[in-house]
């Protein structure tokens, strides 16, 4: 209780931490209550286009006349959606297989270190190549889900190595004397001592899967319907916005983006300062 | 230390097995015929079409067993056989794509390597330093939060449009003929350094951050404690502190590598560069089978290969794998 309250302490005087949960907060709002006030569907054709933004269209319009607004709000969306299926399915992967090479060792570490070192190897965007140039229809989330099944090694690298110095504690071995059955050691004695730490890792999968999602839909890997924020700069490129100049449609986008990821970061660094007693500032 | 090669030397030779198979099966498996979706893109012609269909079934050669599909597909990789570019003029798929790559390495290396050194020099050098810190970290933060294409984008308008000072698309002037001359070479560095500075600008935030991060780490170290409390010059603890701290660096560089590639292709595609990015947007709005397969083995082999450097690279830095005979790593 007292260990609790003194995490809650440092957590709220931690400007850091407070900055970036701010920042994100006003855009996890901006997604859920943004397309309410949008007066237009994010892919119609609703006014002039090449239009600055007015009383009427808040970001201006694109080319063709659609909402920039509307479609920075609803691309919101799909970049949370990615950030959390993607981050969140990196993040198991890479606690399951850390845990159990760390734990197991031996034999079963050898093969799951051997698989680890191949997805490394293979970056996202070579197997959403692949996928995407047979797969004519594609949503979100199966963009997401091969997001998460190629980022994760890292996180399996490092839940492995913390597992290892882990296993060896007194508290392990008697957790293990007395016969304790190998996952309730794991998830019983392992996982609590460490779990700011897969907290942390869990931010840093979600920011990194953002950042992933929008390089692919830029290059043309992206999702096949809806919109996204990587989506409205692939269009905004492919239709010379910046040869034209039209400055409200390149910045909303990549602001979002940039303010989304940087916030993340930025908590993910007061959190280790809340965490760890020795980087707090004296 | 043989040891350790001959361990790493199996993953990646596994590794590129897996990549190729990979690259084989999924045109194999996947619902629907890929000769038939091409062909579809040819049926305005029944001759034509009938001449590309025995093309196509002689290079998947379907009717034979998978297993020797399999091994023509190995046979024709060694011979540096990826089939034909069906979009960019017939020409062959090897061809179309090494003479892209120049232009990825001119941008990638001096941009990965420039950023590493000068960014974990100067997080170190920021790190532990208050007021410093202050100011110099929540700009890291926001760079290394940026998309690479973005930044390209943003870089472009400004310089491009809004100044009007520096060209935004190609490599060079389409005047100019590419030759050995100053006035090429600095055409062609106008245009290089816009894709170049996105990449550069992105990636030295992120290896700041890391090395400041990794040197507050390693001043906490017992070691560290140890040597101010002998009296040893602030200086002195710092280079210590340096050469610990680099070397999780040099692991966070190849776990980043895949990142940074799709980053410079999306960079590429900005500014209309002509490398692997550039060709691999065209294939992929135009569904040309052969270059994607081409330009995803490029990628992966390029990573990999980058991969086998930094692992030497480690090992030289590294006093403890160069000295163990037995090659135990952690």
């Amino acid at each position: 209780m007292k260990t609790k309250n003194e995490f809650l302490y440092f957590a709220l005087r931690n400007g850091r931490l407070k900055v970036g949960f701010c920042i994100l907060s006003f855009f996890i709002l901006l997604a859920i209550f943004g397309p309410l006030f949008a007066k237009h569907g994010p892919l119609d054709y609703a006014g002039p286009g090449y239009h600055p933004p007015s009383k009427e269209f808040w970001l201006g319009t694109t080319t063709f006349g659609q909402d920039v607004f509307s479609q920075t709000v609803y691309g919101l969306r799909s970049t949370f959606l990615v950030g959390l299926v993607a981050g969140g399915l990196a993040t198991f992967l890479g606690i399951l297989i850390g845990f159990i090479a760390g734990y197991r060792g031996g034999m079963v570490d050898e093969l799951l270190n051997m698989l680890t070192n191949i997805v490394t190897v293979i970056p996202t965007l070579a197997l959403l190549l692949i996928v995407a140039a047979y797969l004519p229809y594609r949503g979100i989330l199966v963009q997401s889900i091969f997001i998460g099944l190629t980022s994760w090694p890292w996180a399996a690298r490092a839940i492995r190595a913390q597992t290892f110095t882990l296993r060896t504690r007194d508290f392990v071995d008697l957790a293990r004397i007395t016969g304790m059955r190998p996952l309730k050691i794991i998830f019983g004695e392992i996982a609590p001592n460490m779990m700011s730490y897969l907290f942390m890792t869990f931010i840093l999968q979600f920011g990194g899967a953002i950042l992933a999602a929008v390089t692919l839909d830029f290059i043309g890997l992206g999702p096949t319907q809806g919109i996204s924020l990587g989506l409205m700069m692939q269009n905004a490129v492919l239709w010379s916005a910046i040869q034209l100049g039209m400055w409200w449609w390149l910045i909303p986008p990549g602001v979002a983006i940039t303010a989304i990821v940087g916030a993340l970061y930025f908590m993910n660094t007061g959190l280790d300062e809340v965490f760890n007693p020795k980087l707090r500032e004296l | 230390m043989g040891a350790y090669f001959r361990r790493k030397i199996i993953i990646y030779l596994l590794t590129f097995v897996f990549a190729v198979t990979i690259d084989w099966m999924i045109p194999r498996f996947m619902p629907g015929n890929p000769i038939t979706n091409l062909l579809s893109r040819f049926s305005t012609r029944s001759d034509t079409t009938e001449v590309i269909a025995g093309y196509l079934n002689e290079i998947y050669g379907l009717d034979k067993s998978p297993l020797r599909q399999y091994v023509a597909f190995w046979a024709g990789l060694f011979r540096g056989d990826l089939g034909v570019s069906l979009y960019v003029t017939g020409a062959p798929v090897t061809r179309v794509i090494t003479r892209a790559l120049p232009f990825d390495l001119a941008l990638l290396i001096p941009a990965i390597m420039l950023s590493y050194i000068l960014g974990n020099k100067f997080g170190a050098f920021a790190a532990r330093k208050k007021k410093l810190d202050g100011i110099v970290l929540p700009i890291w933060y926001v760079l290394t939060a940026t998309p690479y294409m973005w930044l390209g984008i943003l870089l472009a308008w400004f310089f491009g449009v809004a100044l009007d000072v520096l060209p935004i698309a190609g490599a060079y002037s389409f005047s100019m003929v590419p030759g050995w001359n100053w006035a090429f070479i600095w055409d062609f560095l106008k245009h290089w350094i816009l894709p170049f500075s996105s990449l550069f600008l992105v990636q030295f935030g992120g290896w700041a951050i890391g090395m400041r991060n990794m040197i507050i780490y390693e001043l906490e170290a017992e070691y560290s404690r140890y040597l101010e409390s002998l009296g040893a010059s602030s200086t002195l603890v710092r280079r210590y502190a340096y050469k610990n701290a680099v070397l999780p660096q040099i692991t966070g560089l190849a776990l980043q590598l895949g990142v940074i590639v799709a980053g410079a292709l999306a960079t590429e595609v900005v500014f209309s560069y002509p490398g692997i990015g550039h060709l691999l947007k065209e294939a992929i709005m135009n569904q040309d089978y052969f270059l994607i397969q081409g330009c995803f083995l490029f990628i992966i082999v390029g990573v990999l290969l980058a991969n086998i450097i930094l692992d030497i690279a480690y090992i030289m830095i590294d006093p403890r794998i160069r000295h163990t005979a037995g090659g135990e790593t952690v």
